[in-house]
């Protein structure tokens, strides 16, 4: 029990459902079990990519290219569905999700095999990848009519009172909390972030587990651009731009480290809730949604001046000396 | 990111002659590829070759240009700023609130340097002084401060900046020199000066090397890194009187996504983004070569997005090229 109070996460869990709270003082039935289910639906897709940055984080990466990845499968899922209705809804998650693998791999390699700094990389293939997809659509959007019933119905269907979407969130949640905590790979992850020497005498390749976290955030991008183009029915370059720093502001929040090797699960989680909240409490509360971004930015601020502090204490017991030197 | 391949080092007998070096250089490489994308550009378009084009030619990437020189000290010194298009954002919209209550032009252009400059000591002070990562805390600041300007403005624009004002963005010094040019070409000549030629200089890149072996040579670390990030606000609050006047209006979106391309400047320009090592020159020139590719692409009618492939791809391209030949290298001896 004391453990757990020690956790960032459950101060997190409860600056989370204080603002729900607040929020339904304000706003009676902002608190309603149907309405927090949409809010979480809202949150979905950015828990889903908050679990991919996660990994590359804590491997000492960053993947800024997440948002373009998701707008350029999204596009190509888009355009096959125009083209061939026919085909099903589930090819082309899978279609969308390798599309992701691919972009994320091509990511991964350049950082592995010839070892440029990640934020080099991504922030080029950032501006490649939403650069292509202006070329393969010739600068055209995907309307609303032009995709089948079934593209969009297969984030909204009711499965036992929430929507798919929602349930693929959970289901990755739970498929996340299983690899970061009980696999190899998963461990990797920790390993090389903590202490990268140490995980190579460890038996630990450095690189190719830094490739298969670009891998995985490559692949969530892309089943993320499915449910996106699916939630809001509309493919065009302007898809998520911008998205990719919301994305590592979730994280930042949820308590990952962003020199890598420090974050949970539940903190992505947590971090990618506390922006939905925001989002969804605004509108009801009467606050023009233009102070959403400002508000966003100081949660940010204040997440790394508390996170920072908290971080600082714990390392001064074992590492005295090297507190002074920093 | 640790080199963990432990490379037996290669030892020469003799020195390495100057002018190879110099041939050799990063920048020599960024001129060459700068004066093939001209030669290229002047046969591609025949509009290219008047000195009114080549002149807006330089528009488009100034303003870049101004905020990539401090950023480039700021990188070398293993920090970096991603707030820096959001502070023109916030200081365009607080000149433009200036001008609500009849501010002239010297006044608007104080505050909006002012602004830029105590933007630029908020990031330091969280940075140095509380000493949080600098890439987070700058994506915070840079949804802050665009979320400011943002409450300030919603969906509105500020507008009717007194024409007075509109010299420092569509003015000329002489002929077709504009004043934007004129002063990148000061400002560049100035950060060569601090960063390679004074101690402060020496101090920033023993920083981006080893923190803590700067410290103990005695370099007060953190206040060299806040006196960077107060220029890089400096920069931007530059850039931001510069574009307020060149477009005539401020709107929240203004120079949305700049960041990246300034930090795609000064990694072109063959700064280490893990600090310790780069050039002003080669800012420069990599500046050059930003502008000559948008604006090339620009006259032969290729979308603004396509040119950001030619952007995206030109700056993994001249990164990897350099360890791809070191690679083959290796492989051969």
């Amino acid at each position: 029990m004391k453990k757990i109070l020690r956790t960032r996460e459950f101060w997190l869990a409860v600056v989370v459902a204080v603002m729900v709270f607040a929020t339904n003082i304000r706003a009676p039935g902002f608190a309603t079990p149907a309405r927090l289910a949409d809010i979480f639906d809202d949150s979905s897709i950015l828990i889903i990519l908050a679990l991919g940055q996660m990994v590359v984080i804590l491997s000492r990466s960053i993947d800024l290219s997440m948002a373009s990845n998701l707008a350029l499968s999204g596009m190509i899922v888009a355009l096959v569905n125009q083209a061939f209705p026919a085909v099903p809804v589930p090819a082309l998650m899978l279609l969308a999700a390798l599309c992701g693998l691919a972009l994320g791999g091509f990511n991964g390699f350049f950082v592995w095999r010839l070892g440029i700094p990640a934020i080099v990389v991504t922030l080029g293939t950032l501006t490649i990848y939403r650069g292509v997809i202006f070329l393969i659509a010739g600068g055209q959007w995907v309307n609303a009519d032009a995709f089948s019933p079934g593209f969009v119905a297969f984030t909204r269907i009711d499965f036992l009172g929430l929507p798919l979407l929602s349930w693929y969130a959970i289901v990755i949640v739970a498929a996340f909390y299983l690899i970061m905590t009980r696999t190899f790979l998963g461990r990797s992850f920790y390993a090389i972030g903590v202490n990268p020497t140490a995980a190579v005498y460890a038996g630990i390749n450095v690189g190719k587990t830094t490739f298969w976290a670009f891998c995985i955030s490559g692949m969530l991008s892309g089943f993320a651009g499915y449910l996106w183009v699916s939630r809001y029915v509309i493919g065009s370059v302007e898809v998520a731009k911008g998205y990719e720093l919301t994305i590592v502001a979730a994280c930042v929040i949820g308590g990952i480290s962003i020199s890598g090797g420090v974050g949970t699960v539940a903190g992505a989680v947590l971090g990618a809730l506390f922006l939905g909240v925001i989002n969804g409490a605004l509108p009801v509360i009467n606050i023009s949604p233009f102070w959403q971004m400002a508000i966003s930015g100081a949660a940010i601020i204040l997440a790394v001046v508390l996170n920072g502090r908290s971080g600082k204490q714990s390392a001064r017991l074992i590492l005295k000396e090297a507190e002074h030197t920093r | 990111m640790t080199d963990l391949n432990s490379e037996s080092r290669f030892i020469p007998d003799t020195l390495v002659k100057p002018w190879r070096t110099a041939v050799f250089s990063w920048p020599t490489l960024l001129f060459v590829v700068a004066v093939v994308l001209f030669i290229v550009n002047s046969f591609a378009s025949p509009y290219f070759l008047s000195p009114w084009s080549l002149s807006d030619a330089t528009f488009n990437f100034t303003e870049k240009a101004l905020i990539a020189l401090a950023m480039a000290l700021l990188i070398i010194s293993g920090e970096i700023d991603l707030s820096v298009a959001s502070i023109i954002a916030l200081a365009s919209t607080m000149m433009g609130l200036a001008l609500q209550f009849g501010v002239g032009t010297p006044g608007l252009v104080l505050i909006g340097i002012v602004t830029g400059i105590i933007c630029g000591i908020f990031n330091g002070f969280l940075v140095t002084k509380l000493g949080l990562p600098s890439i987070v805390v700058t994506i915070g600041t840079m949804s802050f401060f665009r979320g400011i300007s943002f409450i300030v403005l919603g969906d509105q624009a500020f507008k009717g900046y007194p024409p007075s004002f509109s010299f420092f963005g569509q003015g000329y010094i002489w002929w077709v020199v504009s004043f934007e040019f004129v002063l990148f070409l000061l400002c560049a000549f100035a950060y060569y000066l601090l960063l390679h030629r004074t101690n402060f200089g020496r101090h920033v890149f023993a920083i981006g090397n080893n923190p803590v072996a700067a410290r103990f040579s005695g370099i007060r670390v953190e206040r060299v890194k806040f006196i960077l990030f107060c220029l890089t606000g400096l920069m931007s609050g530059v850039a931001a009187v510069l574009l307020t006047s060149r477009l005539a209006s401020t709107r929240p979106s203004i120079a949305l996504g700049w960041e990246l391309d300034a930090v795609t400047m000064v990694v072109l320009g063959g700064v280490s983004i893990l600090g310790g090592a780069g050039t002003i020159q080669g800012v420069v020139i990599a500046a050059f070569i930003m502008g000559l590719v948008t604006f090339g692409l620009g006259l032969l009618n290729i979308p603004g997005i396509v040119m950001s492939i030619f952007i995206g791809a030109l700056l993994i391209f001249v990164i990897a090229l350099p360890i791809v030949f070191r690679k083959v290298k290796e492989r051969r001896a």
